[in-house]
């Protein structure tokens, strides 16, 4: 067990604890496992088991362009659809004002990949709705009956195939699940579909800037003789400076320009020219609690929605956001990337305030109020062993005086619904989330939220 | 998408000389057009036909609930569509000697598209100029209408698989000479049974007359018979007439009879919904044979292809190349089924038979086992065979008509279970039979059956429609049945019924021999549970579902 861990429950015993907070703190202490990356799932060959049971069960899944030329099988249709979840998710809530029932539903779809590689993406999936047969399940130990060719007695078993259990380890965030590099090329796909309605918040210009390869067109650059577009009041003043050198002007308090001598060599004019485009430089945070207590659903919440705010990022600022991710249960750390954040197990005890110090440490270190506009995004179940916020608050205040958002997501365990969690009870207590309103802002969610109500929740945090 | 080039059209060009050698039977013109992965995402939704409608489903991923039930039929990924000229799609940097096997595949499905009589309805014109016409027709409503077109499209679409697809086939195949009698069968059959109740007497006399009258009149017989009627019965005229309108009122698809008599699309301000819905409507039809003839067409394709490659002097020192990639097309897999295989081998072992001689009486009438298999009248009738069942059969008809226990015997061919080993933990596959009426059962169950769902004339009533679907030991999908019920109530404009069968659920019993925390013995003979029906009756009123056991 971790000494620093036990010194700091010791500390809090001193400090006095109710039974029920001990024992909560007390699972989390005992909790041996550790924050390793899931190793890579094994595949079916590895297994033991052959691979016929891939095949396709219907005959009607078969076609000629996978099957004659090789065309890879469909990839989900969000790529060429212009439409955002956002419009599709209007398109909804008008249905329901017209008295029908939604259609949409946003959900997660886990894309099969070689070698057990599952490749998760969300995507808002639909059903056609008609009358069609069901089939017959008369028994729930036997499946539908299918084609076969080969040796074999009747009755004789001709293969196995394991059981793939729904929740079983392996599976989810957190337990990890997508190789590092699919997972940067996925979350760019998914951040196309977030709407671009979403926007950073108190964006402001800040100290060091930094060229993008994007370029805007416009009309800056000023060419005498010919050009696009006359500058009068440049070309007006070149006159005058020629006409005053010819000695065209006696009297410079009284100009009559009916005299002037023109030169076309005088006239400037604007020509269209390539600018560099400048745009403030922005830091993002991601914070998660990686404790014991995160485990299952409180896990995946947090996760999914810092994939859609990451997803978002780098489809929208085009990858110009730097993101740092840190994942703390009693100490925090800085994870190297997005995959090691999304992937990392869950263990440990929980203390909130070690990852907001890490921040301020690391934004204190690098300088880093001072060139970018910086935004932090934590996720938690909101338990923390320093009940009151002793330490967060503190923290959190300070993070506060150069953040231009910081957005909490307390994804709230079933069991702990009837009561407002730790987190949330000290934040409300601060008085932080009503003063400083426009930076500070909590989104508490159930443990059975939705993608919808994800999206909901991220315009929560970065809204207005 | 651009055509393909000049050096390739030409291979298909040659491919389409030694088609015709052999005997299929195509439209000239085809176009072939290279498509990238990019082009095949907007096809694919709009099931390849390139100038379908838009519609939001298909910027959706559309969960097709694989394995759960029978969905509609999604068919998206073809090669080749039935339009005029054929259209076929094809990957850029696919090597001369592939394309000529596509070439040969694609080839055999036109031979396809074109003679076969389930396709009669789509012969007379080019699906893609209607379909785009259709495409300018909804965008153009949907920018005057906005979403309601879209409901329109989607409670349409909802119905689109109970098109009446046989009805306007068998009208388009009925024979024209039994047409003129149809008076004289009404006049017999209708008039003097049921509208006369004559006595059995007078019947026959009646059929003295028209035989007297025929042999005196020759052809002007029948005419001289009825002018006798009609001046015995000056009302039989007005009876027949209104019986053949009632007649073909009946004939009416669910679409068809709501754009006749719907309440709601009859108001000046709906009636732009009703060219809508034919078009949803159409397009339904156009699809309908696809969906019937996968096994056949495939298995019509993939025989054509392996024979016609072979042939082809082109294409030297890539039979090891083609070789591979054909066997991946048509070999039959352990678990599954393959329609590629499983209907070339069907065709292949057909045309032997028939070559043999064996689709006769004389063979049938044999008992004796070493006859039968020594039975060879050498017809050479086989080829000719095989192309008169691509003319008339779909999979339904080509599978329960040919298949049996000698096919299944020869290719190894089983029905194969997938259960449970609760000790294990695993799915174990197993050969659960090699008797061909399991298979064959096992075959056409897994073929695309829509429910059989008609409009009770009789008991709809006052603006309510009721509609029955047929006991066909399957029941419907319970969670689509409101949707699909408030969407028909939408365009109908009054109350739904429908009659349907459910199954009573039985609580699940315990195995004997069961004990808490050990797992489940597995039985050899475990009894199936007896399956209980209902019949129940669902109402749908003001968007509100009810349901009642009748």
């Amino acid at each position: 067990m971790d000494p620093k861990r036990i010194k700091f429950y010791n500390r809090l015993k001193e400090e006095g604890l109710t039974p029920e907070r001990e024992e909560k703190i007390l699972s989390e202490l005992h909790d041996e496992s550790t924050h390793d990356l899931p190793d890579d799932a094994p595949t079916s060959e590895s297994a033991g088991t052959k691979t016929f049971f891939n095949v396709p069960y219907s005959i009607y899944e078969y076609n000629d362009l996978d099957v004659l030329q090789a065309f890879t099988a469909l990839q989900s249709t969000y790529n060429i659809s212009l439409r955002s979840i956002d419009e599709l998710l209007e398109r909804d809530r008008q249905r329901e004002k017209d008295g029908f029932p939604k259609k949409i539903n946003v959900g997660r779809l886990i894309k099969p990949g070689k070698g057990g590689k599952d490749k998760v993406v969300i995507i808002p999936t639909t059903v056609e709705e008609k009358f069609v047969h069901d089939s017959l399940r008369q028994d729930t130990d036997e499946a539908e009956p299918s084609g076969g060719t080969g040796e074999g007695e009747e009755g004789e078993v001709i293969g196995e195939q394991p059981i793939r259990e729904e929740g079983a380890p392996g599976a989810g965030p957190g337990e990890g699940e997508s190789g590092p590099h699919e997972m940067e090329s996925s979350a760019y796909d998914l951040g196309r579909i977030l709407t671009e309605k979403f926007e950073l918040p108190n964006l402001k210009d800040k100290g060091k800037k930094r060229s993008l390869t994007r370029y805007t067109y416009d009309l800056t650059d000023k060419n005498r003789g010919f050009g696009q577009f006359l500058d009068k009041k440049a070309t007006l003043r070149k006159i005058l400076e020629t006409n005053i050198t010819l000695g065209n002007v006696p009297d410079i308090s009284d100009i009559d320009p009916t005299r002037f001598l023109i030169s076309p060599w005088d006239k400037v004019y604007r020509i269209l020219s390539r600018e560099k485009d400048y745009e403030s430089q922005a830091m993002v945070f991601f914070l998660r609690d990686y404790s014991g207590s995160m485990a299952g659903k409180p896990t995946e919440l947090v996760v999914a929605q810092h994939v859609l705010i990451y997803s978002w990022l780098m489809y929208q600022y085009d990858m110009q956001v730097e993101t740092r991710f840190i994942l703390h249960d009693t100490e925090a750390s800085e994870a190297k990337d997005f995959y090691t954040y999304y992937n990392s197990k869950v263990a440990g005890g929980t203390k909130v305030a070690s990852a907001y110090r890490l921040v301020n440490e690391t934004v204190e270190k690098e300088n880093l109020a001072r060139d970018y506009n910086i935004y932090v995004f934590h996720g938690t179940d909101g338990d923390d062993w320093d009940t009151e916020g002793k330490e967060a608050i503190p923290e959190l205040k300070k993070m506060l005086a150069y953040a231009n958002r910081i957005g909490i997501t307390v994804a709230q365990h079933s069991y702990a619904s009837s009561q407002t969690s730790e987190v949330e009870r000290y934040l409300k207590n601060s008085n932080l989330l009503t003063e400083k309103k426009d930076f500070l802002r909590l989104d508490v969610m159930a443990e059975d939220a939705d993608e919808p109500r994800l999206i909901e929740g991220i315009k929560k945090l970065i809204g207005e | 998408m651009e055509l393909i080039d000049q050096h390739t059209k030409k291979i298909m060009e040659g491919c389409k000389e030694r088609a015709l050698d052999v005997g299929l039977r195509f439209q000239d013109e085809t176009l072939e057009y290279i498509v990238t992965n990019r082009d095949l995402l907007e096809l694919s939704p709009k099931v390849m036909i390139p100038t379908m409608y838009d519609y939001w489903v298909h910027d959706v991923q559309v969960l097709q609930g694989k394995g759960r039930y029978e969905l509609y039929p999604s068919n998206p990924y073809e090669t080749v569509i039935n339009t005029r000229p054929a259209i076929s799609f094809y990957n850029d940097n696919n090597p001369d000697w592939l394309n000529v096997m596509i070439f040969y595949h694609v080839l055999a499905h036109i031979d396809f598209f074109q003679n076969n009589q389930y396709f009669r309805h789509t012969w007379d014109y080019d699906f893609t100029g209607q379909a785009l016409a259709d495409k300018r027709l909804i965008a153009r409503l949907r920018s005057e209408k906005g979403r309601w077109l879209d409901y329109i499209i989607e409670f349409t679409r909802s119905i689109d698989n109970l098109v009446g697809y046989h009805e306007q086939l068998s009208v388009l195949n009925r024979s024209s000479v039994t047409a003129p009698s149809n008076i004289l069968d009404f006049y017999f059959d209708v008039f003097l049974q049921t509208v006369k109740k004559t006595k059995v007497s007078e019947y026959i006399k009646e059929i003295e007359r028209y035989n007297d009258s025929i042999k005196k009149h020759g052809d002007r017989g029948e005419k001289h018979f009825f002018s006798e009627i009609r001046r015995k019965h000056p009302e039989f005229d007005a009876i027949y007439k209104k019986s053949l309108d009632e007649k073909s009122d009946k004939k009416f698809d669910l679409i068809q009879h709501i754009i006749e008599h719907s309440g709601f699309l009859k108001k000046d301000e709906n009636k732009w919904m009703k060219a809508v819905m034919e078009v949803v409507r159409k397009t339904s039809l156009f699809f309908q044979p696809q969906i019937r003839t996968k096994i056949i067409n495939e298995g019509w394709a993939s025989y054509w292809h392996e024979t016609l490659f072979l042939k082809d002097d082109r294409i030297r020192g890539h039979e090891v190349d083609f070789a591979r990639v054909h066997a991946s097309v048509t070999s039959l897999p352990r678990v599954g089924l393959n329609p590629y295989a499983l209907g070339m081998r069907l065709f292949y072992y057909i045309e032997e038979l028939a070559d043999k001689g064996k689709y006769s009486i004389e063979f049938k009438k044999l008992m004796d086992a070493d006859k039968r298999e020594q039975f060879d009248t050498d017809t050479g009738k086989g080829k000719e065979f095989i192309f008169k069942i691509r003319e008339n059969l779909c999979d339904f008809l080509f599978v329960n008509t040919f298949v049996d226990q000698d096919f299944i015997t020869g290719n190894k061919l089983f029905v194969s279970g997938r259960r449970l080993n609760q000790a294990k933990r695993v799915w174990e596959f197993y050969v659960k039979s090699r008797k061909v009426e399991d298979y064959r059962k096992m075959l056409l169950d897994t073929l695309y059956h829509p429910p059989y769902i008609e409009i009770d004339l009789e008991k709809s009533s006052n603006n309510t429609l009721y509609l029955v679907h047929h006991f066909e030991e399957k029941p419907l999908v319970k969670e689509f049945i409101s949707n699909t019920m408030m969407g028909i109530e939408y365009i109908w404009g009054g109350p739904i019924k429908l009659e349907t069968s459910e199954i009573i659920p039985t609580p699940p019993q315990p195995p004997a021999g069961f004990v808490a925390g050990y797992p489940i013995p597995v039985k050899e003979e475990r009894k199936k549970p007896e399956i209980k029906w209902q019949r129940v009756l669902y109402t749908m009123e003001n968007r509100k579902i009810s349901k009642k056991n009748i």
